[in-house]
């Protein structure tokens, strides 16, 4: 069994999206799980549908919307204070530090993060490298198990099967109500339709049943 | 955010003029587009409290959709594809356009204070 997860991922709601039945089944097994998010999803698009934030509100939207996901999902949350989109071009080696830092304190078993240049976004690419970065600065014998979350187009083909895949049916509502947690984003992901109309749990469990993951081979 | 009521955009614009303001400009499609149709195309651009001082600015269009020009002494701001403004609580003008889902597309905002890091 594991003795703490740490989730590190840029955007509130990535949690929700990528991990959040695999934190569940965690949480339901009772290991501890902290989430280090690195921003506040200042730059996000999605405005909610109808649109009730604007550039300026956003943040503040989105940041009760990471509190009330993480008390959805039982676990800890920790923000990190980088600006949406900037990410990548802030020091690795200073944010690998800053990630060091939490880690040397929580002492985790595993890591959960985006694996670089396979998970889309420039945020994700590059936390997940700062991510594994911290990891291997660690000593060999204190370092945790990475799980790397891919989801580009070119994953499979490049990259092989995932060797990890978690079970989530079970905790299948839990991921919705994390999803659901985070109403400015919610529905413009999930489809972009009106969700009062539309059945955001049917698309949710096409498109999101799986929760896979490689395991970082330093 | 409410349509844009183009005589009071345009006084909201002019209560600027002259004056050392900060203004947030950003167009986007945001950084799934290629992801989602590999046909698109990313393409996004934002600056963030760049300091200017306007001496002439118009907001001009039709239907509910305008475009905003402010005339600097070395140079202009323009953002196109705008339809809703808001004065919010801090006396700042927000103006932005949205897709049908309501993701937004474009946005101009103008304050005499720098907007929050
Ligand atoms: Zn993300």
């Amino acid at each position: 069994m594991e003795k703490h997860v740490v989730v590190i991922y840029p955007h509130p709601d990535d949690e929700a999206f990528g991990a959040s039945g695999t934190i569940a089944k965690f949480r339901s097994e009772g290991v501890p799980v902290t989430y280090l998010c690195g921003t506040l999803g200042e730059m996000g698009r999605n405005m909610g549908n109808p649109t009730f934030a604007n550039r300026e509100t956003l943040p503040e939207f989105r940041k009760k919307e990471l509190i009330n996901a993480c008390n959805v999902l039982d676990i800890e949350l920790e923000m990190l204070g980088y600006r949406d989109k900037t990410l990548e071009f802030e020091s690795k080696a200073e944010v690998a530090e800053h990630l060091k830092g939490f880690l040397d304190e929580i002492k985790p078993s595993l890591v959960i993060t985006h694996y670089p240049g396979y998970a889309v976004h420039p945020d994700h690419n590059a936390l997940g490298a700062a991510a594994i970065e911290a990891v291997k600065r660690m000593g060999e014998a204190d370092r945790p198990t990475i799980w790397a979350q891919a989801f580009s187009r070119t994953h499979l083909e490049e990259l092989g099967e995932p060797d990890v895949a978690v079970d989530i049916s079970p905790f299948f509502k839990k991921k919705m109500e994390t999803i659901l947690a985070h109403q400015s984003q919610a529905s413009g992901i999930l489809g972009g339709m009106d969700p009062a109309t539309a059945d955001l749990e049917a698309i949710a469990k096409e498109r999101l049943g799986a929760e896979r993951f490689y395991t970082w081979k330093f | 955010m409410d349509p844009i009521h183009i005589e009071k955009v345009q006084t909201e614009l002019e209560r600027y003029l002259n004056k050392d303001v900060y203004v947030h400009l950003e167009t986007t499609n945001g950084a799934y587009a290629s992801h989602n149709d590999e046909n698109a195309y990313n393409v996004g651009a934002f600056i963030r409290n760049a300091k200017v001082r306007y001496n002439h600015a118009k907001i001009v269009g039709s239907g509910n959709v305008y475009r905003v020009g402010l005339k600097l002494d070395i140079g202009w701001v323009y953002a196109e594809g705008l339809s809703e403004y808001e004065v919010d609580d801090q006396n700042r003008l927000l103006m932005a356009g949205h897709d049908r889902e309501g993701r937004l597309m474009v946005t101009l905002e103008i304050s005499e204070t720098p907007f929050h890091y």
